[in-house]
């Protein structure tokens, strides 16, 4: 245990860890020394002057943000001189800033508000004309006002340090210093918007939120972001239905703060004037609009006509509808139509990974893990890229704790720049390059291995086998495309598995066997989008499409049922760790319902009985039968990651390895949500490339 | 892009200087005598500079905007750099600039239309004893006053 020194601070004695900065000691007596340029977890800065503090012996006031607690210091950050300090540097940051909070984004939450609040002098000495810069669009998402900015590189070190990017500086002196984007006059960069979020001030502002609304007019939901398969936590502001904006800054979930382009950005699907907010028939070879009891009695009547005659159906599930949505797909599927045709895109070969883990406990690793484990080893994937908060994690793993990582992949990759290793190897060859790595991974005491789906079907046995030989500590991560990946296969939406991984009694189509088949009679997609890159060889086959847009498979379809985006959810969904994390509905789209009540809308005109589709029962059907899914209830209502466990003995089937494949979305693409979403394709840097220089 | 042959072998005399992981430490004495040779920092230096050293753009951008001796626009091939701080202003400072902006008829980061003669106002240069002090290029001269200002902007002229 380190050393622990005893200090006092405004009178309440406390004790420390040697080496723990003033400003964090007096956190934890509940003492607050204001701040705008300390931020937790950069480094240190001492540039605003605000949280200067008076300690005994010391001739001067010192910045409580970089001076180290030692014993028998004695510190006041209350006494006049301290106050007399903090009104001085507030007035000083003053008197170049506009007084614009009327229209500023920032009104109503912003630091400097805040401060001058609490900590200012109610008057300026100040007369002369302020100094003053225009505005400046550096990317469609991020603008600068230089006048507002108060110079605490919380941005230039979020964007350095935090996402590696390090694509912001700052340029010139004095009045006209001001913060200076990657190229010149633009941003090329992630385009991840942390800058925005850390700003305490309105100087960086979203191009998707600015001069939109105030602050107070807006709820706020916490859900899960839609699109890539890390489940960061994200609060979208809700004004009237409409998502004005996300992000994440109460630090709740996995993710803490951070977001990508496509958490913070990309919800704008949701409201795209594109969205389908009414049913669609095909009448006289058109698709038409109708009503929703139309569509669905059209549809349960056909199900049912096909059921009846022994017909053959072909059920397509997805990656982003929740955990309630791919159970109740599966048995409606499989009790409901009595087909085993039942399958979504896979993109990664999770039930190997389980097959090879079965009977371990705690040997998947959560997001978490990944900032505490000694040493990370990621194989065949381009982590920043297809994986932005992993990445996150282990860069700021790397930084706070010196934690290596290896890298194997085919092509340069961002973790090369820290890696303690890294290997090329072509697709396929991953396996044969760990040897190179071996001796000094089994240094570490803790090693997390991910892979991505370049490692599948007896690949994964033989990894799991290379990290089992290191002796050591090992948990691994399965990577994966979408929000419920994981949870597609976990639920048994897969022609080899039902819930839980239990083999699925009779074998039944995959999807490129359901696509190829001449005779199919019913074709049913829940939010998959199977014909965007193969065709439909059952020609005459009735296609049933519940999604959010008019895609190629809908626009196929027979009749096409408007669903609700995550977004507009109640349910669960799994990461690509495995954790359970709860969806909160917060947008409105008139019009459209989502998959699991079109679905029991379904099953109740058809008469089946398949319990009630209320998310939360669902869910309790989930955690009772569904192996790994007995969470505890506490951690997922409170907005917490629950980790599933993997399943309890081996597999009877092992999965199709050859149908995994990743569809390698960059950090501006997002499948089928992606192409709807019009701030991801306004980045220049969109759509972007996996694995370049 | 390319360098002088003199050049270069200053330049990996220099980088040759600092220990193995520290060659950032070359940035402004790179740019520096890279300026003294092109006019000016070009879009072109910042990229080459930025990846013989390793160094992000926006860093060079950060040491550009800091440092008023480097320029980002042509200077002429004589950078007249006359101080008007304290010493250089009690003694004559001022009427020396005003007279050479009315000599020259170019204004402050000014260069003439021949491309000859830059002009720019700066802090102290370090020559307070003998104010008031002008810098041509790397060139001191003390104690001027308009007369022999006059005739050293001749001579610049006549130099070439």
């Amino acid at each position: 245990m380190a050393e622990l020194v005893t200090l006092t601070i405004d009178g309440k004695q406390t004790t420390a860890e040697k080496g723990t900065l003033v400003i964090e000691a007096a956190k934890k007596v509940g003492i607050e020394i204001p701040a705008f340029c300390y931020y937790e977890g950069y480094s240190l800065q001492a540039a605003c002057r605000m949280c200067l503090v008076e300690v005994e012996k010391m001739p001067k006031l010192q910045p409580g943000c970089t001076l180290p607690a030692a014993e028998g210091m004695v510190v006041m950050t209350d006494s006049p001189k301290v106050v007399e300090a903090r009104k001085s540097t507030l007035e000083f940051l003053l008197t170049n800033h506009p007084l614009d909070c009327p229209v500023c984004d920032k009104g109503g939450e912003c630091e400097l508000q805040d401060m001058v609040f609490r900590y200012g002098a109610g008057e300026s000495r100040f007369t002369e004309i302020k100094h003053h810069a225009n505005e400046k669009q550096w990317s469609p998402m991020v603008y600068y006002d230089p006048a507002r900015c108060i110079l605490c590189y919380r941005c230039i070190r979020v964007c350095d340090e935090g996402l590696g990017v390090g694509a912001l500086g700052l340029t010139h002196r004095g009045v006209q210093a001001e913060i200076t984007p990657s190229n010149g006059d633009h941003l090329e960069c992630d385009e991840c918007g942390m800058c925005i979020d850390v700003c305490p001030v309105g100087a960086l502002t979203s191009g998707t939120y600015r001069y939109k609304s105030r602050p107070w007019e807006m709820n706020h939901v916490g859900t899960i972001c839609t699109h890539c398969s890390n489940g960061c936590k994200t609060t979208l502001s809700i004004r009237n239905g409409e998502i004005m904006r996300a992000n994440n800054r109460d630090q709740s979930g996995i993710n803490g703060e951070f977001l990508c382009a496509k958490g913070r950005f990309g919800y704008d699907f949701v409201h795209s004037e594109e969205r389908l907010q009414t049913p669609l028939v095909r009448k006289d070879g058109q698709l038409v609009e109708a009503s929703w009891s139309e569509a669905l009695s059209l549809v349960a009547k056909k199900f049912a006509e096909v059921k009846a005659r022994r017909g053959k159906f072909g059920v397509v599930g997805s990656a982003r509808t929740t955990n309630e949505e791919a159970y109740y797909l599966q048995k409606f599927a499989r009790q409901g139509l009595g087909t085993a045709n039942v399958d979504h895109r896979r993109s990664g070969d999770v039930a190997s990974l389980l097959n090879a883990l079965s009977g371990r406990r705690d040997a998947l690793a959560t997001v978490a893990d990944l900032y505490t484990a000694k040493a990370a080893l990621v194989v065949g994937a381009d982590l920043a890229q297809q994986h932005p908060l992993l990445a996150f994690q282990l860069r700021a793993n790397h930084r706070h704790h010196g934690s290596a990582t290896y890298v194997v992949s085919r092509g340069p990759v961002r973790e090369d720049s820290y890696a303690a290793r890294s290997v090329r190897a072509r697709a396929g060859e991953e396996i044969g390059a760990l040897e190179q790595s071996r001796a000094e991974l089994s240094k570490h005491a803790s090693v997390v291995i991910l892979y991505g789906d370049a490692v599948k079907g007896a690949d994964v046995a033989k990894l799991v086998a290379f990290g089992d030989s290191l002796g050591v500590e090992v948990k691994y991560v399965c990577l994966m495309d979408y929000s419920n990946s994981r949870g597609a296969w976990d639920m048994g939406l897969t022609h080899e598995y039902g819930p839980g991984y239990k083999a699925a009694g009779e074998r039944g189509l995959s999807l490129p066997e359901m696509l190829a088949a001449t005779d199919l009679d019913v074709v049913w997609a829940v939010g998959a989008n199977p014909l965007e890159t193969a065709g439909l060889a059952s020609k005459d086959a009735f296609v049933v499409v519940q999604e959010l847009f008019l895609t190629e498979t809908a626009r196929r379809a027979d009749v096409v049922l408007p669903a609700a985006s995550a977004y507009e959810k109640n349910g669960t969904v799994t990461n690509t760790c495995g954790e359970v994390q709860r969806l909160k509905a917060g947008a409105k789209v008139m019009g459209t319902k989502t998959d699991l009540e079109i679905m029991g809308l379904l099953a109740k005109e058809m008469g089946l009985d398949l319990g009630i589709w209320a998310p939360e029962k669902v869910f309790e059907e989930i955690r009772r039968t569904v192996g790994g899914y007995n969470v505890q209830l506490p951690i997922i209502v409170t907005g917490g990651a629950a980790p599933t466990q993997p399943v309890n003995g081996g597999l009877s089937v092992l999965p199709d390895a050859s149908l995994v494949r990743s569809a390698e979305d960059t950090l501006f693409t997002s499948g089928s949500l992606g192409r709807y979403s019009k701030m991801l394709n306004a980045a220049m840097e969109a759509p972007g490339k996996l694995y370049k220089e | 892009m390319t360098f002088s042959q003199e050049l270069e072998a200053r330049f990996a005399k220099m980088i040759g200087n600092y220990p193995p992981g520290r060659q950032k430490g070359a940035l402004i004495p790179m740019l520096l005598y890279a300026q003294d040779d092109i006019g000016q920092i070009t879009d072109e230096l910042i990229d080459e500079v930025s990846k013989r050293l390793s160094v992000k753009r926006v860093e060079i951008e950060e040491v550009l905007g800091y440092y008023t001796m480097l320029h980002r626009e042509k200077r002429g091939r004589r950078h007249v750099q006359i101080c008007t701080n304290v010493s250089c202003m009690l003694r004559g400072g001022e009427e020396l600039w005003e007279h050479a902006r009315g000599k020259l008829g170019i204004g402050n980061k000014q260069t003439t239309a021949d491309g000859s003669i830059s002009l720019e106002e700066v802090e102290c240069i370090g020559a307070c004893s003998w104010a008031p002090a002008i810098l041509v290029n790397y060139d001191f001269h003390f104690n001027v006053t308009p007369e022999s200002l006059d005739e050293l902007i001749d001579g610049l002229r006549t130099k070439q």
